[in-house]
């Protein structure tokens, strides 16, 4: 690695340095745009006792779901929890914390988290069981509830094409949390199908700039679908 | 006689106007995109990033980078845009998106809901639903006005986890139209060949029967 280039030789390389115990934030929504090859990488370092803040925690035997095979998860802040038997049974035994946090409030505690911003209000789930033990305002006669931003030890992601300084572009409902994720983690660590040359891309079209990244690796995806429904002709 | 889905799905529809931008919640909601009036134009939100949702695709257009809210493979339509869950949120906490329609356990006539637990039993999540209620000035829950068993989900307070407080201010059930007002559910319509008198013995909260309640059109 020299200068800008952000390029790593290999995915053990891109998650060189994640311990026991530390927090991961992720991009992806369901199965669409995760990083599925920066997650099979934590479930081959045995990693235990991680936080990880994501949309979902996939489903049974795919996405983050296979970090649950081993219980390498403590800890999941998410927002839907569904269509995973495994997740369910390991939260209902206690064995694994959720933290349910509303989509919207996700989204912007890991921007905040990456904009150096500690908290903000929102109205998003006051007088629910997500604002209690919450400080409330009131702000023109409306109440709000202070939210805290996320930061984490890393964050991994996935994006569609990259240059070797990080700059990225996503492609359509791929983009989802893998920006925001990306500005909250302390080494953000990015996957993407492309890695073109410097000055290749337009500077106007990308998406995030590459001062957020600290690790890219091209790989090549599987790219699951949950719930494929099609129409007839 | 009770509305089907599909009739619940037009008479969502007729809550369209010319130039919303509408968030349509999974299930019967999502059904209401195959209703839009004709030459109206309604452009569809997806919190997952896209806003302008069209169909589902053919066969050879599916595309695993293009999923809705509900993770199903769909289409853009001519003038859609594609953007992250930040900006995506905030359009909906922002109250950009003009109507949003979704479904529900219970509701009360304070206005609450309750939508995404039932404790010891169901727990899904509850996705981008709080931040949908919460931000939102114009919202239609749809929903069975009672459980199959006859229990009332129309309450005169929610028992379940709430998903937003104060928040619904119209309620389509298979058997009615109803506005919540004033702490009470107030009858706007009813459907075809039902009774105020059946809708009356199946809601739990206040209600508040108009001297005319018109049967709903189709």
């Amino acid at each position: 690695m020299s200068g800008f280039d952000k390029v790593v030789g290999s995915y053990e390389e891109a998650m060189d340095g994640l311990e026991d115990g530390m927090t991961i934030i992720a991009g992806g929504f369901g199965l669409c745009g995760i990083p599925e090859n920066l997650i099979k990488e934590i479930k081959r370092r045995g990693t235990t006792g991680l936080t990880i803040a994501s949309n979902n925690a996939g489903v049974d035997g795919k996405g983050l779901g296979v970090l649950l095979e081993d219980r390498q998860i403590k800890k999941m802040i998410a927002s839907y929890v569904g269509e995973n038997a495994l997740f369910e049974a390991q939260m209902m035994s206690g064995e694994l914390e959720v933290e349910l946090t509303p989509q919207g409030t996700l989204a912007e505690k890991m921007r905040a988290g990456g904009a150096g911003i500690p908290a903000f209000y929102t109205a998003t789930g006051y007088g629910t069981p997500v604002g209690e033990g919450k400080e409330v305002r009131e702000f023109g006669g409306r109440h709000y509830i202070l939210e805290e931003s996320l930061r984490g030890d890393f964050s991994i992601a996935k994006a569609w094409k990259a240059d070797r300084y990080g700059n990225l572009m996503f492609r359509k409902t791929a983009r989802n949390f893998n920006p925001m994720a990306i500005t909250a983690g302390k080494i953000a660590v990015v996957e993407v199908e492309e890695i073109v040359e410097v000055g290749q891309l337009d500077p106007d079209e990308i998406h995030l700039p590459g001062i957020y990244v600290n690790r890219l690796i091209q790989g090549t995806f599987a790219k699951d679908i949950e719930q494929r429904t099609v129409r007839s002709a | 006689m009770a509305l089907t889905r599909d009739q619940l799905a037009q008479r969502v529809a007729q809550e369209f106007q010319d130039g919303y931008y509408v968030n349509l919640g999974i299930g019967i909601p999502t059904l209401a995109a195959n209703y839009i009036p004709e030459g109206m134009q309604v452009m569809l939100q997806s919190e997952n990033g896209l806003l302008g949702m069209g169909p589902f695709p053919l066969e050879h257009e599916v595309d695993a980078d293009l999923v809705n809210a509900g993770k199903q493979t769909v289409t853009m339509v001519k003038g859609a845009s594609l953007f992250n869950s930040a900006d995506s949120f905030a359009m909906i906490r922002g109250g950009h998106v003009d109507l949003t329609v979704l479904g529900a356990f219970e509701v009360d006539c304070q206005g609450n809901i309750a939508s995404y637990m039932i404790p010891g039993k169901l727990i899904k999540g509850m996705g981008g639903a709080m931040d949908l209620v919460a931000g939102a000035e114009n919202i239609i829950v749809t929903m069975t006005h009672a459980s199959k068993s006859g229990e009332s989900k129309l309450l005169p307070q929610c028992t379940l986890p709430l998903t937003g407080k104060g928040c619904i201010k119209r309620v389509l059930t298979d058997l009615a139209l109803l506005d919540i007002a004033d702490g009470r559910f107030v009858l706007r319509e009813r459907a075809p060949g039902v009774s105020v008198e059946e809708i009356a013995s199946l809601t739990a909260g206040e209600l508040f029967i108009p001297g005319d309640v018109p049967e709903m059109v189709f």
